[in-house]
Formats: structure tokens, C-alpha cells, sequence
């Protein structure tokens, strides 16, 4: 009997560990709009000012965010922290065998996350989402951080100051199974928000939509117009279509 | 020598001297006439013959987007993922140059694929068509090369594991693998010396290889005319004032307007994809190749991009358990063709080949067989002229034991496809093994099962 | 193959309408394609306006910037520099920066080529065939010129330049030398690209 119950509690475990297999990702909310010009601002604002510092995206010129309804001048004043000229690239000044030292691994570039951690459980959008929501502290951890979505990252809570402090708590369920009075047992872990930050999770969670926003335009900065252009081009072969088949019925009544 | 006076162009309007002046001096009239205006090709092609026109479109595609993403490009390994990035955001037009390559190279497939499949179906590739079978086989082989080595040049993870694994298959080879395979990448890793030969490839050492088995591929198709979907020969019947097939029309204007057709439609699907969808879902463009690549971590699930997956799948699928299997089969396919052969000197020669082979099954791993599988697979190909005996060409005309080995056999290729894009668990393998078996042994008994099949009479003539 | 009535004026005007549109497409697709061969970001970037601090710079002496991959010279010239100026309007060949417009924007259009005659901004590629001058200040007897005011003197060929950077007669240089775009951000940064008119 008790072999039954430790088989089942062996079967939770694999189950709660999010591993890099199958997540369960929250989707990113359907109003963060990757035509809203101001949210896409808030992302580009929260990203130079809390992500910059260790995260480069090294292959996006400042002058481009010029996308967002931005000019050059305040592009200069409000996102370059640095003495960059306004169309060099978001590189960082971090050294990567430093922070290969430091964090146990450099961290990564951000410029086309948002296309990268696209899988079968989500989007990237929603990946990102995800994490940026699901840090909670963890004190065996160096950077006293964990997240659910990515376990055991390297990376600290860089947004802890807005979201505040959440915990991992676990509630055991026990759920009879069987005739003979056993019971398995089901770990379900839940973040709870110990310590509040300077916003409340709904604005919390607003502002990550805006900053998961950025990087999803950063990923493809040039989506909008391919769309678009995608629109004209395929009205334009529907009516060459029109015409390469009259043209083709046309000349095959010859033939019988 | 005496030749004829060549008669000067007419019908080209304000153009004419020009055109009698280079006709003088080149065969450009009689270029025209036996390639084009005057190629009688049968008048009843039905929708899987676009394919043809559509590959040659899709290769000059590559090569046009090719040219102009070399001029950005860097093959680098510190600096080849960032270039490509530069081209996607600071060239003018990049993105659509580049996403024009990536979509042109799954669609390449594709249309190959299908144009192979028109070949199984009409028996394209029998007699006096075998030599069209064999370049086209070879240009098959020279495309998957083509799209191996381009596939490194983004320098993803996926770019970057990928060949290592594939490269790695050649440590298999018994004695000369692991030199056989530092001589490939260059290295003892895939590293910025494999990139570079393996973009010397790709550029221009199998785009000009292609290139001419294309020019080989479709003069040996003129040479002796095109088949057709009843599988019928229509220069057997010619017309008697004209000397011309009564069941073929010119080629041009009828198939120049009608590819032009089948050429806007592809364009729509194409596009459709390329401004809409252009990564399809991770199959086009794979996620993990937008992570730069890391020698020193591995993606938790390699797999080659789609157009490979069957090949893969049968790579897999070899495990020390499908060694017996193949080792009975083996035995039963020799006792199949001993009887099936009269003459003793050949009856002992398949005897020692298969014993040696029985050997090898278990002298050598079952890697070292999963890989000579693969290469199998695509090379069993090469034979179908010769091991499709059915009196008939066309599949319209063959009886219901063709048709259920074909049917089996795409099935089969389609689960092999699918399987190859999966991780692998036991139920996976299994299912893998048994489509395995069922793609060579569609192309292996094919010899019995065209003969006992109920075929029908072919016509005459065409029936559209 | 039978023909019946062909209705001519159909085939024709499908066949003139389907490659009109087949034409329309074709050229659409050239855009991308010859677009992309135009400089990209990066070389727009790279080839940005360039900032020079002459806050250091005595009188007398020069600062080389480099913009768009070519030398920019800044002289801060002398009273004397500025008189040699004026002695050399015999033998300049071009002294009122007439001859190749725009090689002299409008601000510079004047007695000693620059918007404020103290400082000379001029770009330091031969115009003959694009070596880079050496600079000869001091006025004295030289080997090339008995009666040298100042100047810049090209080792390639033997062509002359005086402070205001115009071109001797009889020299195998055609022009002047090159007045980039330039404008003053205070009194001791220039910025190089861009004028008030804008770059």
C-alpha cells in the first residue's frame, strides 16, 4: 500500500517540474496590440531602463524606434543612456566572459527572443509573458530567485521593484483513488504576491504586456509593412490570375 | 560542306534582321522550334504536370534571391548570424530577399516531390525515359546537398546541430569515418572552417552542378518526348499530312500559356505564405535557429528541417531489436529471388551477397546500418525503371496491387515525415520500423507485384 | 488540330493585357532586389555627421576628423595666415569658388572660405586624383614654390593649395578643395555632416 502512494507521489513529481518539455504558458492578453504606438513606448522605456543594462540587442539601431512615432531627439533623450550615437546598435559595455563568471552564463541578446522562444506550448510572446510574471524568491538560489517557467535561471527578478515579491506555495491535495483507502497525493504550486511592489499586479501585468510587446516588434520590426504589403500584392495576383486563365482558356479551345 | 542557306526569320516584325543576323551565326530558330514552338507534348496534362516548370521557376528564384543575399551575407562564424540579422532589419528589402529564400527552399521541395510523385504515378521514368529518372535522381540528391549546406549558414542552433549530427553520421563509416569526417568539417568540430567550404557549396559549386543536370535532364527529355497520364507513347500515332503526333500540341503557345497559369497560382500560395506566415509554424524557419549557435549546448530536440524528416525517421528507426528484423526479411527476400532466378552462377552470387551482408548486420552497430539505410532510401530510386515490370505504364491502367503498394508506400512516407519532426519514444520507433519496412518493400517486390498485378489494356489514344 | 473561328482580337488583347500585368509584377519585384544594393543602415550610420572639439586647438595649428572615410581638416588660422589669404587671389586659379559650385556651399562662398574666417574646415583629398595634402604653413622659399605664403602642398603631383584650400594655377588640380557641410554647435564643437540647412 504504501509503495502504491509513493508510485503515485512519483508520479507528480515529473509532472510539477517545468523542465524544458511541455510548460503550461499563460497567453499573452488579447488587447496588448502591436499597433498601439504608446504601449510599444511603455515596452521600449521599461526595456532601455531595466533590461539594457545586462541584455543587449545588438542587431536593432536606436534611430529604427523611430517606428514608434518617435523622432531622433527623443529617442537621444529619453532612451540613450550612453554617449550612443542615435543610429548605433543596443549593444551593451558588459564583457560576456565576465558575465559568463558572474551569472553562471552571459545573458543572452535579446534582440530576436521573442522568435526564439516560439514552441508547441506558445508563442514567444506568451513564453515571455510568462516568465516576466512567474519570478518568485527562492533563497537556495544564488540571485535568491527562481521562475516557474524557466527553472532555475541564472537571471534575478530585474522587474522586482514594480512587481514586488511573489512566493512558490505548494498545496498538497489528497484525492482517494482505489477501494482500498489510498490516496494520491498531487503537489499544486501557486505564486502568491508576498511583498507588494510599486504596482499592483493588474498594472504589473499591463506593463509586461507593453514590454513583451517591444520585443515582439524588436523580433520583426519590419511585420507591419509585410503584411501590408502582403495585402497589395496578393490583390494584385488574383487579378493576374484572372487574366492568365481567360488568357489560357482562350487559346486551349483549340485544342480537343 | 554543303549546307543549306538558312531562310531568314519572318513573323518577328521590326525584329527580324536583327533575329537572321544571330539565327546566321547561332541555332537560335531551330532552338525555338524543336524546344518550343514546335515540341509536341500530349495534349492531356493534368495538374501534376506543373511541377516541372514550377521546380525550374523556384531554382531561378534561389539563385536570384541567392545573389543578392551574398552581398550581405558574411560567412563567419563570429559574425554570419548578425549578418543575416543586418539584412532582415538594415538592408532595404532584406527581410523579403531573405524570406523569399527561406520560403523557396521549402517550396523547392515540394514541388519536387510532387513532380517525383507524377513520375511514380504515369511511370514516367520507364523506357526510353530512364536516363531522365537518373538525372532527375541525381539532381534530387544534389538538392538535398544544396539544402544541407545552406542550412548551416544562418548559424543557429538548429544550423550549427544539425550538421554536426549529420556530419557526425560519417564517424559510422567503418576505418575511414572519423578521418572521413575531419575532412568534411575542416575541424574536429563544425566550426568557422565548415562554414566556409560548406558556403563555397552552396553559392556555387552545386548551383552550377545543378544547373547542368537540369540543362541534361530536360534534353534528354526532348530527346525522346514527354509521357503522358495515360502512360501511352503519342509519336505511335502520327498524323499523315504533318508528320506531326495527333494527340500532341505544340508546347508553345498551349503549355508556355498554360504553366503561366500554374505559375500565378503558385505565386499566390507562395505569397501568401512568405508576407503571412513565412516561419509556418516552426517548419519553414525553426525557432531554435533564432538562438545563435553554442557549441557548448545542445537543443533538447534536434530534427532536421521537414523536407529531410522521412530519411530521418528511417535513420532512427534502426535499433539493435530491428537488426533481427532485418536480418529475417533479408532471409526471406533472398529465398524470394534464388527462386525467382534460373541461372546457378547467379543463384550462389546473391547467396554469398546476402551472407556477407547477414555478417555485416551483426559484425557492425546498428548506427553504422541506420545510416546506410538512410542512404538506401533515397538510392532504391535510382532502380525503379528496372524493377517496375508492369505491361503497362500508367497507374490509370494497373490493377489493385500497384494501387495499394502506392497508396501504402505514401502513407508510409507521410508517417516517416511526421515521425521525423517528433521526439523519440517506443511507440514512435515501432510505428517508424513498420513504415520502414513498408518503403522497401514497396520498391523490393516491386518485380513480383507488377507481374501478378491485373493490369488493364491501354488505349490507343489519349483519353484526356 | 482543328481551328474553328479564332477570335484574333481576343488573343490578342488577353495575351497584350496578361503581360502588361506579368510586366507590372516584374517590375514590382525588381524593387526589393535593386533597393537592397542602396546604402543599408549600417553604412548610413556609419557614414553619420562627426562631432570635432577644437576647444585645444592654438592658433596655427590643424586637427584632422575623419567623416565618411575621408580626412576633414580643421586650421585655426593666424592674422598672418588670413593676410596670406588675401596676397594669394592672384594665384589662385579660382579664387571666388565660382568654377564647381558644389564644392563651396553658400556660407563658405566668401573671402576666406568658412563661416567664421578664424577657423578653415575644408576636406583634405586632392581634387586631381585624391591624394591627401601635406600641410605647409610656414611661409617660406620651398623647392616647389620660391615664394611660398602657406599653404598645402600635394606630394603626388605637385599641386598647391593656399590657407583657404584653393587650387594654384597652373597645377595639375582642376578645383578647390571640397567644403564639407559643417556648422558650429558652440565655439568649441563643430559638427561635420550637417549644416543649418540641414545634411
Amino acid at each position: 500500500m504504501f509503495g502504491r502512494t509513493l508510485a503515485w507521489m512519483l508520479l507528480a513529481a515529473p509532472l510539477a517540474a517545468a523542465a524544458s518539455e511541455s510548460v503550461k504558458l499563460d497567453r499573452l492578453p488579447a488587447d496588448v496590440n502591436p499597433h498601439d504606438r504608446a504601449s510599444l513606448q511603455r515596452g521600449a522605456q521599461v526595456y532601455v531602463n531595466y533590461c539594457l543594462g545586462c541584455h543587449s540587442a545588438a542587431y536593432m539601431r536606436y534611430n529604427r524606434l523611430q517606428d514608434l512615432g518617435l523622432t531622433e531627439q527623443q529617442i537621444k533623450d529619453n532612451l540613450i543612456f550612453t554617449g550612443a550615437k542615435v543610429g548605433e546598435l543596443m549593444k551593451i559595455a558588459m564583457d560576456p566572459r565576465e558575465s559568463r563568471e558572474w551569472f553562471g552564463t552571459p545573458p543572452p541578446d535579446l534582440t530576436v527572443i521573442a522568435r526564439a522562444r516560439s514552441s508547441g506550448d506558445g508563442s514567444g510572446a506568451d513564453w515571455l509573458y510568462s516568465y516576466l510574471r512567474g519570478f518568485y524568491r527562492d533563497p537556495s538560489r544564488p540571485t535568491g530567485w527562481n521562475n516557474t517557467v524557466f527553472q532555475n535561471v541564472g537571471m534575478p527578478h530585474a522587474l522586482w521593484q514594480l512587481q514586488g515579491e511573489q512566493v512558490l506555495t505548494t498545496e498538497v491535495h489528497l484525492i482517494p483513488r482505489g477501494t482500498k483507502g489510498e490516496v494520491e497525493k498531487r503537489e499544486v504550486h501557486k505564486l502568491v504576491l508576498k511583498k507588494p511592489g510599486a504596482m499592483n499586479p493588474a498594472e504589473y501585468d499591463r506593463r509586461v504586456g507593453d514590454l513583451v510587446n517591444f520585443l515582439v516588434y524588436v523580433g520583426e520590426p519590419s511585420r507591419q509593412f509585410r503584411v501590408e504589403l502582403g495585402i497589395y500584392v496578393l490583390i494584385f495576383l488574383v487579378v493576374l490570375l484572372v487574366f492568365a486563365y481567360l488568357l489560357k482558356k482562350e487559346f486551349w479551345k483549340d485544342v480537343h | 560542306m554543303a549546307v543549306a542557306e538558312k531562310q531568314p526569320v519572318t513573323g518577328a516584325g521590326p525584329f527580324n534582321g536583327v533575329l537572321t543576323w544571330v539565327d546566321q551565326r547561332f541555332p537560335l530558330v531551330s532552338l525555338w522550334r524543336d524546344h518550343l514552338a514546335e515540341y509536341y507534348a500530349p495534349k492531356n496534362f493534368n495538374f501534376w504536370y506543373y511541377f516541372g516548370s514550377l521546380a525550374m521557376l523556384v531554382l531561378v528564384l534561389q539563385i536570384v534571391t541567392g545573389i543578392f543575399l551574398t552581398m550581405h551575407y558574411k560567412p563567419d562564424a563570429a559574425q554570419a548570424f548578425a549578418s543575416v540579422e543586418y539584412i532582415m532589419r538594415d538592408v532595404p528589402g532584406g527581410w523579403l530577399i531573405r524570406y523569399m529564400h527561406s520560403t523557396g527552399a521549402s517550396a523547392f521541395f515540394i514541388a519536387v516531390y510532387l513532380h517525383m510523385f507524377r513520375g511514380l504515378l504515369y511511370g514516367s521514368y520507364r523506357k526510353p525515359r530512364e536516363l531522365i529518372w537518373i538525372f532527375g535522381m541525381v539532381i534530387y540528391l544534389c538538392l538535398m546537398a544544396e539544402a544541407f549546406f545552406g542550412y548551416l549558414l544562418p548559424w543557429g542552433q538548429m544550423s550549427y546541430w544539425g550538421a554536426q549530427v549529420i556530419v557526425n553520421l560519417f564517424d559510422a563509416i567503418p576505418w575511414v569515418g572519423p578521418t572521413l569526417s575531419e575532412w568534411i568539417r575542416g575541424d574536429f568540430v563544425i566550426s568557422d572552417a565548415t562554414l566556409n567550404r560548406f558556403f563555397s557549396f552552396h553559392v556555387i559549386a552545386i548551383p552550377l552542378l545543378l544547373l547542368g543536370l537540369v540543362a541534361a535532364h530536360i534534353m534528354a527529355l526532348h530527346e525522346v518526348g514527354s509521357n503522358n497520364p495515360d502512360g501511352i507513347e503519342i509519336k505511335k500515332v502520327k498524323d499523315a499530312r504533318t508528320g506531326h503526333p495527333v494527340d500532341g500540341i505544340p508546347f508553345h503557345p498551349y503549355y508556355t500559356v498554360k504553366d503561366t497559369l500554374g505559375v500565378v497560382v503558385f505565386l499566390i500560395v507562395f505569397c501568401v505564405i512568405m508576407f503571412f506566415m513565412p516561419e509556418l509554424g516552426g517548419y519553414f524557419l525553426e525557432y531554435n535557429n533564432f538562438i545563435p549557435a553554442d557549441p557548448l549546448k545542445t537543443p533538447p530536440h534536434i530534427a532536421p528541417v521537414w523536407y529531410f524528416t522521412p530519411y530521418y525517421s528511417i535513420l532512427r528507426a534502426v535499433t539493435e531489436d530491428f537488426m533481427w528484423v532485418l536480418a529475417a526479411g533479408l532471409i526471406a527476400y533472398l529465398a524470394l529471388v534464388i527462386l525467382a532466378v534460373r541461372n546457378p552462377v547467379v543463384r550462389v552470387a546473391v547467396a554469398a551477397i546476402g551472407a556477407v551482408l547477414l555478417a555485416g548486420f551483426f559484425a557492425f552497430e546498428p548506427k553504422v546500418w541506420g545510416v546506410v539505410l538512410m542512404g538506401a532510401a533515397t538510392l532504391i530510386f535510382f532502380l525503379l525503371p528496372w524493377l517496375d515490370q508492369s505491361p503497362v505504364k500508367s497507374i490509370r491502367y494497373k490493377g489493385p496491387l500497384v494501387k495499394v503498394a502506392l497508396a501504402l508506400f505514401v502513407i508510409a512516407f507521410l508517417v516517416l515525415g511526421y515521425l521525423g519532426t517528433l521526439s523519440v519514444t517506443e511507440g514512435r520507433t515501432i510505428v517508424a520500423q513498420v513504415c520502414t519496412l513498408i518503403y522497401f518493400a514497396f520498391f523490393l517486390l516491386m518485380p513480383w507485384y507488377t507481374r501478378m498485378d491485373k493490369t488493364r489494356p491501354e488505349p490507343e489514344r489519349v483519353t484526356g | 488540330m482543328a481551328d474553328k473561328e479564332l477570335d484574333w482580337g481576343k488573343r490578342r488583347f488577353l495575351v497584350a493585357a496578361t503581360s502588361v500585368a506579368g510586366g507590372i509584377a516584374g517590375a514590382a519585384t525588381a524593387v526589393p532586389f535593386v533597393a537592397s544594393m542602396l546604402p543599408s543602415e549600417r553604412a548610413k550610420a556609419a557614414g553619420a555627421p562627426v562631432e570635432a572639439d577644437i576647444g585645444n586647438l592654438a592658433p596655427g595649428e590643424m586637427t584632422r576628423v575623419e567623416w565618411r572615410g575621408k580626412p576633414v581638416w580643421i586650421v585655426r588660422r593666424t592674422k598672418e595666415m588670413l593676410e596670406s589669404v588675401v596676397q594669394s587671389d592672384g594665384r589662385v586659379a579660382d579664387p571666388k569658388s565660382e568654377r564647381k559650385k558644389e564644392l563651396t556651399p553658400e556660407y563658405a562662398r566668401n573671402e576666406f572660405r568658412s563661416i567664421k574666417p578664424e577657423y578653415l574646415v575644408v576636406v583634405g583629398i586632392c581634387s586631381h586624383l585624391g591624394c591627401s595634402p601635406v600641410d605647409k604653413f610656414k611661409a617660406q622659399a620651398e623647392a616647389f614654390e620660391a615664394d611660398w605664403k602657406g599653404g598645402f602642398y600635394c606630394p603626388c603631383h605637385g599641386s598647391l593649395f593656399d590657407l583657404a584650400g584653393r587650387v594654384y594655377k597652373n597645377k595639375p588640380a582642376p578645383d578647390n578643395l571640397e567644403v564639407p557641410p559643417y556648422k558650429f554647435l558652440s565655439d568649441s564643437k563643430i559638427v561635420i555632416g550637417e549644416d543649418t540647412k540641414g545634411a
